[in-house]
């Protein structure tokens, strides 16, 4: 690790003011940042600690929303009473995702910027243009079996590790920020973005701008809803491909749907006519199989990654039927019912 | 609001450079000067000879360096010390009461549930935090909640039986 001074904030408004300087970065819950310093990937010359911030709690919304404070922990917000009763969906991704320990420190603002764990990326020997821009991208043609199969630029092709954004895309969340020219709100769908010509940029942060908070919508889904994980082992890996779905059912017809993927793109993948598609709908399994071609249109296997097509599809089709059927996946049953 | 510095030229040439920290740790209040970029698990094993913890991956990922900050398991590889200032910490080495071992430590022992023991003082410890967290009480819930923990001997099974003994008493009393 290389050497660093360490600042600890007083407020948002100082912190936004030293963020915006080069060659400095927040630290919050540091699960990756640290380990990314260890790699020598990030090479700050000063951190400023953002974590005793004030902006840690879950509080309700006047207008029925939940307001996710950015520092408050991955655990505290999976096993807040009002996400687990509200927001289910959330709460069964972000427990999909990582290990007690890390969710244990992990943030919400933290968890929104991770970097992806496209090996290539974390190592230093080979050329990466998300670390490195310009010097090429070793995955393409490479080791690519975690990698992209949606949205992918020929500068890169590595995927957003997240879970619970995955969720949170489905549920259309807003993500609050603050920086040195002030607040403003991103909806969540706009918060990601793709790599294109400028893979270095994960998302539409200016300099010195931190996620305050993320805002739920009142409007959720409490029954019919699924977080599917696809991964190599049972537990404790990122997903190969996971699906977040949430569906309003009336009177045996589908109102309201809402997909995302992840583990397939630079970030969690929604496509509005799959779920226009399904509105109005009676489940079936036809329908589902439609839903998950829309999808996956324009999807590109890169080689060691091409079974992700076929799996998402399958994943999808999966979820969809779990969601309809009331019976989400079981975070800690891990059989695919 | 504390405002806190600490710079490589702080650092230089002093024998415990950095940053002042209070830590408490298995209930014994000290006072640290910390370089800020020396992980907790560095500063338990090389500067409080608290070995116990113990560095397997050094990346989050296999749990063997696994504390107690506030009752909480984190992996204290992942943590710059000086972030946790004020901080209660508790490590293997914290469990037992005097001569009386924790439930969990004796637990362990009663289930042979270790070969080469390197990742057990992480395993009682995420224990110990899973029972904080009161989130598990079947074995799926406990081999879910204790999977940030690797086991490269492949004790999972008798890790499990002794989480659930424990469980099991706790949930009798």
């Amino acid at each position: 690790m290389n050497r660093f001074s360490y600042h600890r904030a007083g407020d948002i408004a100082e912190a936004a003011q030293m963020g915006a300087e080069p060659d400095t970065r927040f630290l919050a819950g540091g699960t990756n940042l640290v380990d990314l310093m260890k790699a020598n990937v990030e090479r700050p010359t000063r951190l400023v600690d953002i974590s005793r911030l004030s902006q840690n709690t879950i509080e309700d919304l006047p207008e029925g929303g939940l307001r996710l404070g950015a520092f408050a922990t991955n655990a505290d917000t999976a096993y807040d009473e009002r996400v687990e009763q509200r927001y289910p969906l959330l709460s069964s991704a972000i427990l999909a995702g990582a290990s007690p320990q890390l969710r244990n420190a992990a943030t919400n603002g933290g968890n929104l910027n991770q970097r992806t764990r496209c090996y290539y990326f974390y190592d230093t020997e080979t050329p990466c243009n998300k670390r490195e821009p310009g010097s090429g991208c070793s995955a393409i043609g490479g080791v690519n079996r975690i990698h992209a199969i949606l949205g992918t630029s020929e500068a890169c092709i590595a995927t957003h590790p997240s879970d619970m954004c995955v969720a949170l895309a489905a549920l259309e969340a807003e993500v609050r920020v603050q920086g040195p020219a002030g607040e403003r709100v991103i909806a969540f769908a706009d918060y990601h973005r793709l790599p294109g010509d400028e893979p270095w940029k994960d998302n539409t942060l200016q300099p010195g701008e931190i996620v305050t908070a993320i805002d739920l919508p009142a409007d959720s889904f409490t029954e019919n809803y699924t977080y599917l994980k696809l991964r190599d082992r049972l537990s404790y890996a990122f997903a190969l491909v996971s699906v977040a779905v949430g569906l309003k059912m009336e009177g045996g017809k589908i109102a309201k749907a809402r997909l995302a993927l992840g583990g397939v793109a630079h970030k969690p993948w929604r496509v509005p006519a799959a779920e226009a598609l399904l509105e109005g709908q009676e489940p079936s399994a036809d329908l589902f199989a439609q839903a998950a071609d829309a999808m996956l249109q324009g999807a590109v296997g890169q080689g060691t990654n091409d079974f992700k097509i076929e799996l998402a599809r399958r994943a999808i089709r999966r979820a969809l039927r779990q969601a309809a059927a009331g019976t989400p996946q079981s975070q800690t049953n891990k059989q695919v019912a | 609001m504390d405002h806190i510095t600490g710079s490589q030229e702080q650092a230089a040439g002093t024998e415990l450079p950095g940053i002042p920290i209070t830590l408490t740790i298995n209930g014994r209040k000290r006072e640290l000067s910390v370089a800020p970029w020396v992980t907790l698990l560095d500063l338990l094993r090389e500067r409080l000879d608290l070995t116990g913890s113990k560095k397997g991956c050094d990346h989050g990922q296999c749990g063997a360096c696994t504390v107690l900050v506030d009752g909480k398991r984190i992996n204290s590889c992942l943590k710059l010390a000086v972030a946790y200032d004020g901080a209660e910490i508790t490590t293997i080495e914290g469990l037992a009461q005097g001569e009386t071992l924790h439930p969990l430590q004796q637990a362990f022992i009663d289930r042979d549930a270790f070969q080469c023991g390197y990742c057990t003082p992480g395993q009682i410890c995420s224990g110990v935090g899973l029972m904080n967290e009161g989130r598990a009480s079947t074995r799926d819930e406990v081999r879910e909640l204790m999977s940030g923990n690797i086991c490269r001997c492949g004790a999972y099974t008798n890790i499990t039986d002794a989480v659930m003994d424990v469980l099991e008493k706790e949930g009798a009393k």
